[in-house]
């Protein structure tokens, strides 16, 4: 059996799919990708369906090899570059790594969630039914662990059999403002604070990780004090404590809280929104709950179209040629002053 | 979408909560992904593209129009608790500050039958209702950064038991060698909100052997008819 070899990853590296659904009535954090985009570009480009494993890096690449056989890879999100035995090789590409070949897997550039998938995907044995490492659960990737230096990941039937393909698309490109439904607790505020939550410019704290994205700005104001009775969470609410500053519940959230939540940011903006770095400006705009819906659905139209975007790649063609042909199109954070820096 | 029942802790609340939970359970429309029952809402996770707003809202008001409150699940657990000494430090505090020896507050906690309201904030974490408002006890003013695994606590009207060392703030009444949550035992979770739940006293010796079994896999704790 084929093995990816990890030989050297940064420390929030790890397994992470669709995400764990079913066990959050037990207190169990769905989990799962941060940029269910990124991942599904991943899986398309070594013919994977898009909510199969992969290894989803955080600001930090790696490096790997593998044994026994050759692998059909594919790294995609955050900008990052990759190279193979130090040649650089283009973004959103098909790559084979054969035995005593290295993949360097560069930092991110542009966002901070990239993911890396291998044909067939890992022939991992899921927990409660997801390979998504959720750290306080102690479950999914290799036995409840995170990836690191000297995992060897079983790779999955079929994982050299793909031909390879290249996708020019950049959903990081997107921008404009993040939009939210507002509630289900935004009687809790006043209507100073719903109208500064909803004009006022934020910036996404140092304070960010795959449980949630604490946020600097002014603060919001409670109506009628801070403390509810526990009830449900999902992803994207937004909740505000005493100190009248807003988080973001991510991925790895707990699955019930006590702060009133002013707002929750529609499915298809997450992943945007999670791939904005310290330091980001963002606003809020309230959507309708049909405008919610709509995006939804063109966001699952677009990741179901993936495998009808890929190009067929050829390999006697060159860095060159292919920039020529303008098939990637910039690696371009539009949110980030220093974006030109980074185009090709 | 979240459906509430109230804004309080209350078993009616939480019975009508379960009894939603478990007709959606048994007949789930097309696009529901999960549900999170809490002490007083439950929320529902749903694809919009496939499961329709207005439809779901019409499938709701029609299940909750005659809603029977669901007393409890029927499945009752005799947890053993090491009470006191190094398994629940706090235990000779919380007895003085309500003027009862340790055995008398032993003897309070252990004959209330206490109802699993919900499970949440970490895997298999059990928030209990029915404590005696007698040994009731404002949470600590300084949280506790650990509390071992398995301790059974107190906090405000609530009690719990403890599936994994976590930060807690309320006060530490004993120890059991159950686990509530071990993610390689089958099943892993061993209780369900709607649950009952009662203590017995068992002695430290008792302790290792217990434990042991319970790492080993066994459920320690033992279902008993209510």
């Amino acid at each position: 059996m084929t093995n990816l070899v990890v030989q050297s990853c940064g420390p929030m590296t790890s397994l992470q799919d669709w995400g764990r659904i079913g066990y959050q009535g037990f207190g169990v954090s769905p989990s799962g990708a941060m940029d269910r985009r990124c991942l599904a570009m991943a899986n398309a480009l070594v013919g994977n369906a898009p909510e199969t494993a992969a290894i989803e890096f955080m600001n930090l690449g790696g490096s790997f090899t593998c044994n026994d056989g050759e692998i059909s890879v594919a790294l995609a999100g955050a900008g990052c570059t990759a190279s193979i035995n130090d040649a650089p090789v283009e973004p959103n590409t098909t790559m084979v790594l054969r035995e005593g070949d290295v993949l360097k897997v560069g930092h991110a550039r542009a966002g901070t969630f990239a993911y890396l998938a291998v044909a067939g995907g890992f022939l991992i044995e899921p927990q409660l039914g997801s390979l998504s490492y959720h750290p306080r659960s102690r479950l999914g990737g290799l036995k409840g662990a995170p990836v690191k230096a000297g995992d060897r990941l079983p790779c999955g039937p079929g994982a050299q059999q793909v031909a390879p393909m290249h996708l020019p698309l950049d959903p990081l490109e997107e921008n404009g403002p993040i939009r939210v439904i507002m509630g289900p607790q935004d009687d809790y505020f006043t209507q100073d604070a719903i109208c500064t939550f909803l004009n006022a410019e934020f910036t996404i704290s140092p304070q960010a990780d795959r449980m949630g994205f604490q946020l600097n700005g002014p603060q919001l104001e409670h109506a009628k004090g801070f403390n509810i009775v526990s009830d449900g969470i999902v992803d994207g609410h937004i909740q505000v404590p005493g100190s009248g500053l807003p988080i973001v519940l991510m991925r790895d959230r707990q699955t019930a809280g006590g702060y009133p939540k002013i707002a929750t940011i529609i499915s298809a903006d997450l992943a945007r929104f999670a791939q904005m770095r310290p330091g980001t400006a963002l606003r809020f705009r309230a959507v309708s709950r049909d405008e919610a819906v709509a995006a939804a659905r063109q966001m699952k139209d677009w990741i179901d179209a993936l495998p009808s975007a890929l190009v067929p790649l050829r390999f006697d063609l060159t860095t060159e040629h292919l920039l020529s042909t303008n098939l990637i199109g910039g690696m371009v954070d539009a949110l980030s002053p220093k974006a030109s820096d980074h185009t090709p | 979408m979240t459906v509430e029942f109230g804004s309080t802790i209350a078993p009616e609340l939480n019975g009508k909560v379960l009894a939603l939970d478990a007709l959606l359970r048994d007949n789930p429309p097309a696009g529901l992904i999960e549900t999170v029952p809490t002490y007083r809402s439950l929320t529902l996770q749903f694809d919009p593209t496939v499961l329709d707003y207005e439809a779901l809202i019409r499938r709701l008001e029609e299940a909750t129009r005659d809603l029977q409150p669901q007393s409890a699940t029927g499945t009752r657990w005799r947890v053993p608790v090491v009470y006191g000494g190094e398994y629940g430090i706090d235990l000779e505090d919380v007895a003085q500050l309500h003027g009862l020896t340790p055995s008398q507050l032993i003897e309070i906690h252990t004959s209330a039958v206490y109802r699993i309201y919900m499970i949440g904030f970490l895997p298999g974490f059990a928030y209990l209702g029915g404590l005696d408002p007698r040994i009731a006890t404002s949470r600590r003013t300084q949280p506790r950064l650990k509390v071992p695994s398995g301790s059974i606590m107190i906090g405000g009207e609530q009690a719990g038991i403890v599936p994994m060392e976590m930060p807690s703030g309320w006060h530490l009444l004993g120890r059991t060698p159950v686990l509530s949550y071990a993610p390689e035992r089958e099943p892993a979770f061993l209780f369900a909100a709607g649950d009952e739940i009662v203590f017995e006293p068992m002695d430290a010796s008792r302790w290792d052997d217990l434990e042991m079994a319970a790492l080993a896999g066994a459920p320690v704790a033992e279902r008993v008819s209510a």
